[in-house]
């Protein structure tokens, strides 16, 4: 029992750091700009892309630098020649063209690497595992992926709290007039804040290719769980977007570690089977068949009883 | 607007009426209906360069009685309504030959849609030949007479598989682990019945179904795996299911024998590798590129200079096609009333092995020899490595086709 506990959670953190690191770009963009970017997964399979490519060349290390400044160098042409554009009819505009958007990036990479997986590799300098517990090994690489996610997490958090730049940056998303009055260039920060928002996305790409597939079909596979991560996390809340993952992590790891159903839950109660007869499948479904749903349901839970999110701070 | 609409639409149905020549232009068209955008599309695609590659063979060698071979492309996006459309399209442009592999569902509704269609169309007969959709259910229940399987059905793959398990002293615990839809429980019930039946010693530890195509960490299935103490991992997972679970093994450092369907699908090997788990992952398929035989051989590295990141992944296409082209050519014609006939009972050597298969008349599904196969590190001078990886398919046993053959519930209903 405190072998499948320990284990668990271990792998729910694990994968909880994941989700983060997938959802940071996101959260940045939406809670600063207030864009909903659908695009998100294509700059995502853009850095994994970036990142073999960069790696089989020079190696992951340069690739981690490289790939994730490109497509931020990408991301800013975007907000500068699209997405600026567009602001000016409103988000509904918006959403839409950042969601053709991942159309576009997505027959762009099938242009360029095929429709078939590539072979990006551990670097062989993580390539090792870290430590063993219960016989199960734990690789380097997701303790890496560990530690980028918590730092990435701390210096987000300093930057939009704690530094002038941040202050700006928030204010500009408020009062963009009163901003721009006091000197400062305002579509150049939204151009920035984007343009870190989609580098972001290249370096989870950059990390989670390795450790997923490196697929032209990646961006539509990583689907809907990020935009569950922020609203469940709170719209724009990047705290609250941290404890989501973990919480979504270590929901969905232990739902698959537990083989209970309704059945043996309240199977006692009812001795006739009447019960099994009413509810059909729904009775004898385990957790564990449904866990990878769990997110969602979660979405829902918070959407009817706090639509604001755990620590967001407006009901968008 | 509704002018435009209307003359828009007028203008359509014209181009429509002028894309619809006879058959009969001296070309043997094949409609080729499979995902060639969205998600599917990295397989279909690879079909569809087989298929083409075919053709060219086929046509440098004066076609097939006569005619010349094309293959028409038709993207369904694995989605059984848009493939109605598209096999419709394709009967609208005198396609008589539907060819489509991925998906079930897919192929079901293929089936009962040409059932229909070929009731109600006397003299203008549409054949569906699959090369790859095998839940028993289109052999069995819902078998057609217009409908040919050349891949081998699930309960088929099953009894081969179980066969050889029987004498591996060396399983004793196995789990089961598939995907939570039609396929993967058709998998897992039928080997826990024919491992009961088989090998009675044997226990399932584990029967595990997961959501199609939305786990992204499968650690903690692992981690379940690891904890029942299995020695023995039996799968029908495909594509990303399949690559993300040998990763999430390797990651963890299971030691256990993998048998699956789909290893060898595309990404496959790649995971494997990447896992590092070298012999010990087998899949049962209908051939393998490293098998000893000249003539396919020579094909695959023809093949493979024409597309060199893509293995032949179907040698089936390869036994489909080369029985339609001799029941045309002993027909003399290419209507499918008239050819489909010779493909009942017709016996072929396959294209892997030269070990000859039939085709079973009373429900048209193809035996042939099935392989068991390892993925292992090869000498790519000498042998064929999958996607670039170096590694290979290397056989492990041969399960002659006496020992894959089922029985059917079909009860056919012919023309005529």
């Amino acid at each position: 029992m405190f072998e499948i506990v320990f284990i668990s959670t271990l792998n729910g953190i694990l994968y909880g750091m994941l989700l983060f690191l997938m959802a940071s770009g996101l959260t940045v963009i939406f809670s600063m700009m207030g864009v909903l970017n659908f695009a998100h997964a294509g700059f995502y399979m853009l850095g994994a892309f970036f990142g073999f490519e960069i790696s089989r060349r020079i190696g992951f290390w340069p690739g981690l630098v490289i790939a994730p400044v490109l497509v931020g160098l990408i991301g800013m042409m975007v907000e500068r020649y699209g997405l600026r554009r567009v602001h000016r009819h409103g988000h509904v505009a918006e959403l839409l063209f950042t969601f053709g958007l991942t159309y576009v990036i997505q027959q762009g990479v099938e242009m360029v690497w095929g429709k078939l997986p590539v072979d990006y590799k551990v670097p062989p300098s993580l390539d090792f595992s870290a430590f063993t517990v219960f016989s199960t090994n734990y690789p380097a690489f997701k303790l890496f992926e560990l530690l980028i996610s918590i730092a990435i997490f701390l210096a987000l958090l300093l930057v939009v709290k704690r530094s002038r730049i941040g202050l700006v940056v928030q204010a500009a998303l408020d009062h963009p007039e009163m901003v721009a009055r006091l000197g400062h260039d305002v579509d150049r920060i939204f151009m920035l804040v984007f343009g870190v928002g989609t580098g972001l996305a290249a370096i989870a790409g950059v990390i989670a290719g390795p450790a997923l597939v490196t697929q032209s079909n990646m961006a539509g596979l990583l689907g809907p769980i990020l935009f569950v991560v922020v609203v469940v996390g709170g719209l724009g809340s990047l705290g609250g977007a941290f404890i989501a993952s973990l919480l979504i992590g270590l929901l969905q790891t232990f739902a698959v570690a537990s083989n209970m159903s309704l059945a043996d839950l309240f199977g006692g109660l009812d001795p006739g089977g009447t019960a099994a007869v009413y509810f059909g499948d729904i009775w004898s479904v385990t957790v564990a068949q449904v866990a990878p749903i769990m997110p969602y349901l979660l979405l829902v839970l918070i959407l009817i009883f706090r639509p604001r999110g755990l620590m967001g701070t407006r009901e968008t | 607007m509704m002018n435009k609409l209307a003359l828009a639409a007028a203008a359509l149905s014209i181009l429509g009426l002028s894309a619809m020549p006879a058959a009969a232009d001296g070309t043997l068209k094949l409609a080729y209906v499979d995902p060639l955008s969205g998600g599917g599309a990295s397989i279909g695609q690879l079909g569809l360069n087989q298929l083409k590659f075919i053709a060219e063979k086929v046509n440098a060698k004066g076609g097939v009685n006569g005619e010349k071979l094309e293959i028409v492309p038709f993207d369904n996006q694995v989605n059984p309504q848009k493939s109605l459309v598209q096999v419709q399209k394709a009967i609208d442009q005198g396609i008589q030959i539907i060819v489509q592999g991925n998906g079930s569902s897919v192929g079901v509704a293929i089936e009962d849609f040409l059932r229909k269609y070929n009731e109600r169309n006397p003299g203008k007969s549409v054949v569906y030949l699959n090369y790859a959709a095998i839940d028993p259910i289109l052999t069995n229940e819902k078998c057609s007479y217009w409908h040919f399987a050349w891949d081998a059905a699930v309960n088929i793959k099953l009894e081969a598989l179980t066969n050889y398990l029987k004498n591996q002293k060396d399983v004793k615990k196995v789990y089961l682990i598939d995907q939570d839809y039609s396929f993967g429980h058709s998998v897992a019930d039928t080997t826990v019945k024919m491992l009961k039946e088989k090998r009675p010693d044997i226990k399932i530890v584990g029967n595990e179904f997961h959501p199609l195509v939305k786990v992204t960490d499968f650690s903690p299935y692992i981690a379940k795996i690891k904890a029942s103490g299995a020695d023995t991992v039996i799968t029908g997972n495909w594509g990303q299911d399949f690559a993300l679970l040998i990763k999430a093994a390797g990651d963890a450092g299971l030691k256990v024998k993998w048998y699956t369907f789909y290893a060898g699908g595309a990404g496959g090997p790649t995971a494997v590798k990447q896992a590092g788990l070298a012999g010990q992952v087998f899949q049962i398929t209908e051939g393998i590129n490293n098998i000893d035989y000249k003539p396919a051989q020579e094909v695959i590295r023809a093949y493979m200079k024409a597309y060199p990141k893509e293995p032949v992944y179907y040698p089936r296409l390869f036994n489909l096609t080369g029985m339609l082209f001799k029941a045309i050519e002993e027909a003399k014609s290419d209507d499918p009333a008239k050819f489909a006939p010779k493909l009942e009972g017709m016996k072929y050597k396959t294209f892997s092995s030269g070990d000859e298969g039939f085709m079973r008349a009373s429900d048209h599904q193809f035996f042939q020899p099935l392989y068991i196969s390892t993925l292992e590190p090869v000498d790519t001078k000498k042998e064929f490595d999958e996607e670039n990886t170096g590694w290979g398919w290397k056989q492990v046993a041969q399960i002659p086709v006496k020992d894959t053959i089922t029985q059917t519930t079909c009860k056919m209903k012919r023309p005529g």
